[in-house]
């Protein structure tokens, strides 16, 4: 057999690395943090996460505040969405655009109570990220990803676990709220976010209560859940991933990304210019979505065809085997004229022509069929 | 991971993680499959592509291709033959190769071209000890 294995350099490891390791976990490297990939098998945690509930620790995404009266101005200086319209106690998505109106990251911004914002920042992407809110705010922007561990706890019965351990105030949480809970004496950031499509919470706690929320999250009945997972069921929601999906080359709008992007007001920010330039233009392409309808996996990397072309029309940016479809799933930038649902087109797997269809986002839409 | 990976005394293995069983009735002929190590890393298998019944296939040289949730991996023929049959169940049940690596899971039957190339494997003793440590 070849593809098994790999090795890593230097990378940091997770405040509850012997948590993860006693549940068998496999770790494999990524954006410099050794992260668990899988414990018992990345199908039965993604069904675990969509029949159940999973938790994630998501410890290696960056955590950077600004706080004080003029924060709300200074992140909408530097992110597509108008900030200063989020009110107390909700988060929503937003963008890091350059002048050209790429994506530099995708970002989740948290209001607090107190003139307090959270910014979550792909790992990837945290070190540039940070100098970005440094740039603009310099010393009232702080990064507080050391110190804390974030968990992600997501299906159909994450808010009845949530609601357990955290207490009702959990409950009290409509999608995007977030607030602070006291547990236990110990305060927990928790938002009503995720990234798998499922509903539940997103919790931020400090590193020495880290391994007791972990605990009891696992004895509520939440399967822990590594990368692996995190990716097919993002996946399966359409939820785009930074550096594969969008990037520095791609904009918002042929992203379908749009709603992250405030141009009615007057705010300049960065890539506004651009922004609203290919706002007005006709699109050429548009991130579509395709499912495979043979056997086979569609990855990252591969060329999509028009059935019997020779030349690529796309590469697929993301791609993997969805465990609810039972079929190969992926994205790619296709051309508009292609990018409609019910097109046919081939991916080539590795010099096979394997059949696709483009289908409307998302692949898989969550909700109990019970 | 610390799980003990089973490697059954009577098959011949590949360091590249295929197993070999003769068949008693039939001496010339072999069945080959991927090791529970070797299924174990690749994690859930999702798809199996075999190669045609008929199929010459070299020692050492890839004849198919299985695609777990999160690679994809070649795999080898252990020694040089002529496919006789592949595992059609996998179509429908490629996790078999997962539950089962050593029967259920099987990939192809060879009709065994050189059987010398058998005295190359290893033993079960000689596979385990070059497994890595866990």
């Amino acid at each position: 057999m070849a593809g098994l294995g790999g090795s890593s350099g230097e990378l940091t490891p997770l405040t509850l690395r012997e948590r993860h390791a006693a549940l068998g976990a496999r770790f494999a490297p990524f954006a410099g943090w050794e992260m668990p990939l899988q414990y018992e098998g990345i199908v039965a945690e993604h069904e675990a996460v969509r029949e159940r509930v999973g938790v994630f620790d998501v410890s290696h995404l960056a955590r950077a505040w600004l706080r004080g009266p003029d924060a709300a101005a200074q992140l909408r200086s530097v992110t597509t969405f108008d900030v200063t319209r989020l009110p107390e106690g909700q988060a929503h998505y937003s963008l890091y655009c350059n002048d050209r109106g790429g994506i530099d990251d995708d970002v989740f911004i948290y209001h607090l109570p107190g003139e307090r914002w959270l910014v979550i920042h792909n790992a990837a992407n945290a070190a540039a990220d940070f100098e970005r809110l440094r740039a603009v705010a310099g010393d009232a922007a702080s990064e507080e990803t050391a110190g804390t561990v974030m968990l992600a706890v997501q299906g159909p019965d994450a808010p009845a676990l949530l609601s357990a351990v955290l207490g009702e105030g959990f409950g009290a949480l409509a999608p995007r709220d977030c607030a602070e809970l006291d547990w236990e004496g110990t305060p927990v950031l928790v938002a009503r976010t995720g990234y798998t499509g499922e509903d539940g919470g997103e919790c931020i706690v400090a590193a020495d209560r880290a391994e007791a929320l972990w605990d009891a999250l696992v004895a509520g009945g939440a399967t822990p859940a590594g990368l692996g997972a995190r990716d097919t069921l993002r996946l399966e929601a359409a939820l785009p991933l930074h550096g594969n999906d969008i990037d520095a080359t791609t904009h918002p709008y042929e992203a379908g990304l749009g709603f992250a992007v405030t141009l009615d007001d007057e705010a300049p920010f960065t890539g506004r210019a651009a922004l609203a330039a290919a706002k007005a233009r006709p699109r050429t392409r548009r991130l579509a979505h395709l499912v495979a309808q043979e056997r086979g996996v569609l990855r990252a990397g591969y060329d999509v065809h028009e059935p019997g072309g020779d030349a690529a029309v796309a590469r697929l940016t993301s791609g993997a085997f969805s465990p609810r479809l039972r079929r190969g799933i992926g994205m790619a930038y296709l051309p508009v004229r292609l990018a409609k649902p019910g097109v046919k087109l081939t991916v080539d797997v590795r010099g096979r022509a394997l059949p696709v269809e483009v289908v409307r986002r998302p692949f898989y839409r969550p909700g109990r069929q019970s | 991971m610390t799980t003990d990976h089973d490697t059954p005394d009577d098959l011949r293995y590949a360091a590249s993680h295929e197993w070999l069983r003769r068949d008693p009735e039939q001496p010339g002929e072999a069945t080959i499959g991927i090791t529970d190590y070797a299924q174990d890393q690749l994690g859930d298998v999702v798809y199996v592509a075999l190669p045609a019944v008929g199929e010459a296939v070299g020692p050492g040289a890839a004849c198919g291709e299985i695609e777990s949730a999160k690679t994809v991996a070649e795999f080898y023929a252990p020694v040089g033959g002529t496919v006789i049959a592949a595992n059609d169940d996998l179509e429908e049940h490629p996790e078999l190769v997962n539950e089962s690596p050593y029967e259920d899971g099987w990939l192809i039957r060879l009709r065994i071209a050189d059987e010398a190339g058998i005295d190359d494997l290893l033993d079960a003793a000689a596979y385990r000890a070059q497994l890595p440590e866990s």
